[in-house]
């Protein structure tokens, strides 16, 4: 006969929630600040290799981008790895006109800061990053970024 | 003066609104910092450069085959002791004759230090795997980070990373160059 007790009135107060909004607030003007919106979507599928060394890569108005991996839609481009620049597919052939874009959008002085960063998926084969490497070395884009992942200890057993 | 009373707007769906506003923002961000290996490429050939003169003591041959295996030194390698190989082919602590080569050389705030005159000579095929090759390239930075760690540790007791005075990381570099060189690319063995 289980009898409800009744309840006692406790002591303790409604949580005041008047200052909720002044913390959601704070949190939202937190995301707004560090957030950074993709300007490019990604038509190639990229994981990157993982490293230990690794430095950031500071002035990201001063980095442009070339990916390179596997189409994402392998049904419609096939499995074959592809270059990727801003927006669309490119060939090895469009890196000059790409390099030189790249450097017509930064200021004269920046110029020579630019790095080009190389997003590579983990499991394609060296060839179409060498020819890129060597097309980059044509336009005189020296300075390059290799995009890792940052780990505390590399698995050696899942090289090979 | 008569004054109209306002009626107070309520505020209570304003933690709605900025809840709204804070989960686009949530989804939208991107907090991954753009991380990666830093390397410069050389100025392409002209075609009449001569090889340079090196001695081949100072020069530590890494290649990597279609297969992700590693050639040291014309040994098979294995890249779990790349690393300690290519510092020790750097500094070369016993002298040996089939290591690298040191000059004394004076870095101003440094004093004098062993500026080691080896190169690493990095060749990969063009069926080598990414993975590989930056794993590759990255024990070949850690052996130079270590050594610049070391050096760093011994003259300002601290780390290399940790160094404020431009100065002071401008002589370590001077000191241990990233002296890694990759070879034109061509094909080489399949095995």
């Amino acid at each position: 006969m289980a009898r409800f007790k009744r309840e006692k009135k406790s002591g303790v107060q409604a949580i005041n929630t008047s200052s909720l909004p002044d913390i959601i607030f704070m949190l939202l003007f937190f995301f707004m600040v560090t957030t950074v919106m993709r300007e490019v979507t990604l038509i190639v599928k990229i994981t990157p290799p993982e490293a230990t060394e690794v430095e950031k890569l500071a002035k990201k108005s001063l980095v442009s981008y070339i990916y390179i991996g596997e189409p994402k839609r392998s049904a419609a481009y096939g499995s074959k790895p592809r270059i990727q620049l801003n927006d669309q597919f490119a060939r090895i052939d469009d890196i000059p006109a790409f390099v030189a874009s790249e450097r017509q959008s930064r200021d004269e002085a920046d110029r020579r800061f630019i790095t080009t960063s190389l997003k590579v998926d983990q499991n394609i084969r060296m060839g179409i990053v060498t020819d890129v490497k060597q097309e980059l070395r044509k336009s005189g884009a020296f300075k390059i970024n290799y995009s890792t992942r940052k780990v505390g200890k590399i698995n050696f057993g899942k090289l090979y | 003066m008569a004054r109209r009373q306002t009626p107070e707007i309520n505020a209570g769906s304003m933690a709605d609104i900025a809840f709204l506003l804070l989960i686009f923002f949530l989804v939208t961000t991107t907090m991954d910092v753009d991380t990666g290996i830093s390397r410069k490429l050389p100025p392409p050939l002209t075609g009449d450069e001569e090889p340079p003169d090196i001695n081949e003591r100072n020069i530590f041959t890494v290649l990597v085959n279609s297969r992700d295996r590693l050639l040291v030194e014309k040994k098979p390698g294995d890249i779990t002791t790349l690393r300690a190989k290519a510092k020790e082919f750097l500094k070369n602590p016993q002298r040996r004759d089939d290591l690298s080569e040191s000059t004394m050389k004076s870095i101003p705030p440094l004093g004098n230090v062993m500026v080691s005159k080896g190169v690493i000579s990095l060749k990969n095929d063009r069926g080598t795997s990414y993975k590989m090759y930056i794993a590759v390239q990255n024990e070949l930075t850690a052996a130079i980070d270590e050594l610049r760690d070391e050096l760093a540790m011994e003259k300002f007791s601290k780390k290399y990373g940790e160094l404020i005075n431009e100065d002071q990381i401008d002589a370590i570099q001077k000191a241990i160059p990233i002296a890694i060189s990759e070879a034109e690319p061509e094909d080489i063995g399949d095995n």
